[in-house]
């Protein structure tokens, strides 16, 4: 325990010094506040914020984790040599590159919202974006993490982090609507949800639509997501999926730590 | 002293490999207690990865490994007794050394008393304020010294230890790997320079291919090859491709 939080610590304390860091932060706060300032409106704002959040962040979060893990690989020779075990050493590892990205994103889109003072309905908007960056962040720090420690070339590394997150925010709708144009005789609804709760993103993205108006304009599909989402058992398969997202990778990554020859 | 505390690591057995490369081939070495063995070979040939070994950092494939006796394979308390100061001396860019030496206290329990004797004759008291990314290598390399030997540990892992330092740096360190043996320490040393393991070591391990070639005093190294220093020694070696039973 002690080791988890030691390395969490020091780590964390050298991840939010990092430049790339504090410019995430800095460009979450800039989009937020030109939205805000071109919109006048923290509705509007916040809905364009929607697809930046699920374009940038798991891109950052992915990337970013990837690198700073490979340059840190000294460093955890360093920390392996001293009396820890290596699960805990993984755990705070993990935690130390994932809370700082978390703390920078809320940081730099939360800011501007506050500053300009807002409702309750933004307010819960607010917290539902900040929610579903954390989760994506949480989901894809992880598979960053995985790959850094699967992966002895860094190269390649960063080229299968980007692949991954090609598959998931480009390829994988792509693949999505192909199927729907293909079977659009058939009723899809149940299908489309499926493959929406194998994507996280996806899961991200229709969780924040469905809290707009324009959610009603999506029809009759739109009103299939809207009450699975609306319902417990959908909301409860939605966060099962997002959670499994997160647990997935760190527990892979968690066996591969264990057995890896650094 | 018995048997078993004279000897403060053993190796039975160990090999490891790579893909489809054998980087260590059954190696069995006994490093004594209070001595200093250096770990000589081409590149390539093993070294880091037995000194890797010992500390855990990579899984033996087969083979045993004991530190005082007591088998490491798999556990963590050992290692507060050892002191390993590796080769590249890269850490978090964005930390100070101040920093660096209060996560290694964190995470050891901070039961050692602590050594300073490093910090002190390299001076390193200001650089420990500024961020490691702004420190030149040497002092980097200063640092990572410093380290090695601050928590007081019965034995100390070093990993081409001068390489980056200064004559004056190299020789401060010189001078106290020296004086903790004299105080019943025991060291393992790799380096590419032969001048500096003869002033150091007692005893040579010489890795070929991921087998032990030779293991022994280093007056008995010299004595086989004819050889006046362990620079000439090592190179007979190397040129003979010299494979002996274990002295």
């Amino acid at each position: 325990m002690n080791t988890i939080l030691m390395v969490l610590k020091y780590q964390a304390r050298d991840a939010v010094r990092s430049r790339w860091l504090i410019g995430y932060a800095i460009f979450f706060g800039l989009v937020t506040e030109g939205l805000l300032r071109f919109s006048g409106d923290p509705a509007k704002a916040q809905l364009s914020l929607v697809s930046v959040v699920l374009f940038v962040v798991p891109l950052v979060s992915i990337v970013f984790g990837t690198v700073y893990l490979y340059n840190a690989r000294e460093f955890i020779e360093l920390i392996l040599a001293q009396p820890v075990r290596r699960l805990q050493t993984y755990t705070g590892l993990y935690l130390g590159l994932a809370l700082p990205m978390v703390l920078a994103f809320a940081v730099g889109l939360g800011a501007p919202f506050l500053f300009h003072g807002i409702d309750a309905t933004a307010w819960n908007t607010l917290v539902a974006l900040l929610a579903a960056g954390t989760v994506l962040t949480g989901a894809f720090s992880a598979i960053a993490t995985l790959i850094a420690i699967r992966c002895e070339d860094r190269l390649r590394g960063l080229g299968t982090a980007i692949a991954v997150w090609l598959m998931l925010t480009v390829v994988y709708d792509g693949l999505v609507l192909f199927i729907l144009a293909v079977m659009s005789d058939y009723p899809l609804e149940r299908a489309t949800l499926a493959m929406m709760m194998a994507n996280p993103i996806d899961i991200a993205r229709v969780a924040l639509l469905l809290r707009f108006d324009g959610a009603a304009m999506m029809g009759y599909t739109g009103a299939v997501f809207l009450k699975f989402f609306g319902g417990a058992l959908g909301a409860t398969i939605a966060i099962t999926a997002l959670t499994a997202w997160i647990a997935a990778p760190v527990a892979l990554g968690m066996r591969a730590f264990q057995r890896k020859d650094f | 002293m018995d048997q078993v505390s004279e000897l403060k690591i053993q190796i039975t057995g160990l090999s490891k490999r790579f893909g489809t490369i054998d980087v260590l081939r059954a190696v069995d070495l006994v490093v004594r207690t209070g001595r200093v063995i250096a770990i000589v070979g081409p590149n390539g040939a093993g070294k880091t990865t037995l000194i890797k070994s010992i500390l855990g950092l990579t899984r033996p494939g087969a083979g045993r490994i004991t530190f005082d006796g007591v088998d490491v394979v798999g556990r963590d308390e050992y290692r507060a007794r050892i002191g390993y100061m590796p080769q590249i001396a890269r850490f978090p860019e964005n930390l100070t050394g101040a920093e660096l030496f209060r996560m290694l206290k964190d995470l050891r329990g901070g039961a050692a008393p602590l050594d300073v004797e490093l910090l002190e004759s390299f001076e390193l008291g200001a650089a420990l304020e500024q961020p490691l990314r702004v420190l030149s290598g040497g002092t980097r390399q200063k640092v990572n010294a410093a380290m090695a030997f601050l928590f007081s540990p019965d034995l100390l892992v070093l990993d081409e230890p001068t390489a980056g330092l200064d004559p004056l740096a190299s020789s401060i360190l010189k001078d106290k790997i020296l004086a903790d043996r004299g105080a019943g320490k025991t060291a393992v040393v790799t380096s590419h320079i032969m001048n500096e393991l003869e002033e150091l070591a007692d005893d040579v391990a010489f890795l070929l291919e991921g087998r032990i070639a030779f293991v022994g005093t280093l007056d008995e190294l010299k004595r086989i090859t004819a050889q006046a220093t362990l620079e000439r020694a090592v190179a007979t070696m190397m040129t003979r491709g010299w494979v002996r039973a274990a002295a």
